[in-house]
């Protein structure tokens, strides 16, 4: 598999289809002709898993797939390292097709290019937190100092120095899912598969374990696929969303898209319980610079989220708050009623057009 | 009416030509065989005779040493270590030793050979429904078969003596290694293998890294099991030439001496109680890791 790229994959999932059942690929044809879930359960026996998905997820990203349970989000990320084999279409990552590797191929394949963490954590009850973090390598064969030496360095980097010798169930479920982190990272594939990762854990330790992934992408860069069915998660987690229902992609794209543009009710409904001030950029809300303006005293970088603006000038006590792009150059404006109307009114941010221009 | 009152049968000409002719093809099948299958079960004819002359021949307090040393090894428990040494030495006492040395030779060649046998059969059926459909009845017939009745061909293909008694003794006591074998290891969580998958395991490496150790406290309940059952056996295999307390305990039914078939059943127990209590305390650790659960 000499097609290791520095930067990692993207992966692209073409006109992918998974039907349940023993003759899934006939039913391919009358899914694409529009028959609908209920309808070929109820007339064929069979259960449509996963209906024409399309995604391209950057590479070096973290692309969030959301949904709710029995959206099909967990078959989905399943067909990226095959556990499930798809019904039809393709899932092209570099430049191969998972879907038309034979058996070698694709152990290979999961050995160097893809780890996976487990909603569930999934580690091995009789391994200990070291044995458990250089599974992957042991799995390919790497010398054992090797394999030490490289599960030492993410136990540490998760925080679990000085629990390498216990077993998994000495362990809080937090820490659990860190070796299950931990074991993933240790394998250094482009690749990194989170189902569910810390769906399973408690509110605050879930923050905390966000927290954590965010700090290591910065260094780690790798193509994150993130599954999960919490909006928050998937706001604060995602490059890029895409949001499942019953199988099928309704709406996918930043998480500002989806949070002023939901694609219809079901979205809307979902992100209306958004904290829109930690979802929408400054720049997206922000007028145009006017020449004859005052000069502003403070200002925000661009992608930045309306909060820190909003914090800024409450802070300073200033009403409005320039934007300036990378090079310290501003290139917008933003006052605080818009910032808060922006913030408080699902309809304003979509309703004014302009705004977008300026960014 | 007579029909009613008797199940009409096959007439007892048919019937007795039937019996006599399977009779026969057997017998055939024994002349021609017979050697042969001798042969190939010879090894075992070697290792049983050693592991009996071991148990026997070394002076008593060198196996009552090297009983106990395993027993602490195995439980790391001081109370099954002096259990065992007690119920050694008070069946010395009672003149039962070289007795009892053979029946554990027995036990040990009829464990060793279950276990070596029993655990690629049942991997083999967690692997595959369809073995697992063709070895079930099979185990079914082996433990419901009354013992007696596979004494017979065994008898009349290898003779009287160790080897037909062990083989009789292991197809008695080898099903609850090979269903336990296959039910442990298709009892491993799901969760954990399709993760062994996702990291890109070899069925080997599944099998090695996962599915066995985590099968592992079934798999030692299955060999308590066998254990337990070679134990039962041994007196019934007595009746084929197998020597050890299973003859007392013969001699004693034939001849009504209830002392003599009490001490040596006695004996029995004794000896199952040690093995029972070894093995499992042997289990119990190598599973320390589901002990200490996060509180």
């Amino acid at each position: 598999m000499g097609n290791k790229k520095i930067g990692g994959f993207g992966i692209e999932i073409k006109k992918l289809y998974k039907i349940f059942g023993p003759n899934g690929a006939d039913c391919v044809k009358l899914v694409e002709q529009g028959v609908t879930k209920t309808e070929l359960n109820a007339k064929h026996g069979h259960v449509l898993g996963l209906r024409d998905i399309n995604i391209s997820m950057p590479a070096g990203g973290i692309q969030v797939i959301m949904g709710l349970s029995g959206s099909g989000k967990s078959t989905l990320i399943r067909h990226i390292n095959r556990l499930i084999d798809p019904t039809s279409g393709e899932v092209v990552i570099g430049d191969e097709d998972v879907v038309k590797m034979d058996a070698v191929q694709l152990r290979e394949f999961r050995r160097h290019q893809t780890a996976m963490v487990f909603q569930k954590f999934a580690l091995l009850p009789h391994r200990t937190v070291l044995e458990n973090t250089l599974y992957g390598l042991e799995i390919q064969g790497a010398p054992r100092n090797r394999q030490v030496d490289c599960a030492m360095r993410w136990i540490e980097r998760v925080g679990l120095k000085g629990f390498e010798s216990k077993y998994p169930n000495q362990l809080s479920g937090g820490m659990q899912q860190r070796v299950g982190l931990a074991r993933a990272l240790a394998n250094d594939a482009p690749i990194l598969l989170m189902d569910e990762a810390f769906s399973a854990l408690d509110p605050l330790i879930r923050v905390d374990m966000q927290t954590v992934l965010l700090d290591l992408q910065k260094e780690i860069k790798k193509t994150i696929v993130f599954i999960t069915h919490d909006l928050d998660e998937a706001l604060r987690l995602g490059d890029r969303i895409a949001i499942l229902r019953d199988g099928e992609v309704v709406q996918q794209g930043t998480g500002q898209d989806i949070v002023m543009n939901p694609a219809d009710d079901y979205i809307a409904n979902f992100v209306r319980e958004v904290n829109r001030s930690r979802v929408i950029n400054v720049e997206t809300v922000a007028t145009a610079l006017n020449a004859s303006a005052r000069e502003l005293k403070i200002s925000v970088p661009a992608g930045a989220k309306l909060e820190e603006a909003a914090r800024a000038m409450t802070l300073a006590g200033e009403n409005e708050i320039a934007v300036v792009d990378a090079a310290g150059q501003a290139i917008g404006v933003l006052t605080l009623p818009q910032a808060v109307d922006a913030m408080v009114n699902s309809q304003v941010a979509c309703s004014t057009p302009n705004a977008k221009k300026v960014a | 009416m007579d029909w009613l009152f008797s199940f009409p049968h096959m007439d007892d000409a048919s019937l007795r030509d039937l019996k006599k002719a399977i009779d026969e093809g057997f017998r055939g099948f024994t002349r021609a065989y017979g050697d042969g299958l001798e042969a190939i079960f010879e090894p075992l004819q070697h290792f049983l005779i050693w592991s009996e002359r071991f148990m026997t021949q070394t002076p008593w307090p060198i196996i009552l040493l090297l009983i106990a040393a395993v027993a602490w090894f195995a439980s790391r428990n001081w109370k099954i270590v002096a259990g065992t040494v007690v119920t050694l030495l008070l069946i010395g006492y009672f003149d039962m030793w070289d007795d009892t040395m053979k029946t554990v030779s027995m036990i040990f060649v009829c464990t060793v050979l279950s276990i070596v046998v029993g655990i690629p059969i049942g991997i083999a059926m967690s692997r595959s429904d369809r073995v697992q459909n063709i070895v079930n009845p099979v185990l079914d017939v082996m433990q419901t078969m009354p013992s007696f009745v596979y004494l017979i061909p065994v008898v009349m293909l290898l003779g009287i003596g160790k080897v037909p008694g062990l083989i009789a003794v292991v197809i008695y006591a080898i099903p609850p290694m090979i269903r336990l074998t296959n039910l442990g290891i298709r009892l491993v969580d799901k969760d954990v293998l399709e993760a062994a998958d996702a990291f890109g395991s070899s069925n080997w490496q599944k099998l090695k890294n996962v599915q066995m150790p985590l099968a592992l406290p079934t798999i030692m309940a299955g060999t308590n099991q066998t254990i337990m059952m070679a134990l039962a056996m041994v007196v019934i295999a007595s009746m084929i030439g197998v020597q050890g307390l299973g003859q007392p305990v013969l001699k004693a039914i034939s001849n009504q001496y209830f002392t003599l078939g009490i001490f040596n059943g006695l004996a029995i127990v004794g000896i199952a109680i040690i093995f029972d209590r070894v093995s499992q305390a042997f289990g119990a650790r190598l599973q320390k890791h589901r002990e200490v659960v996060h509180g």
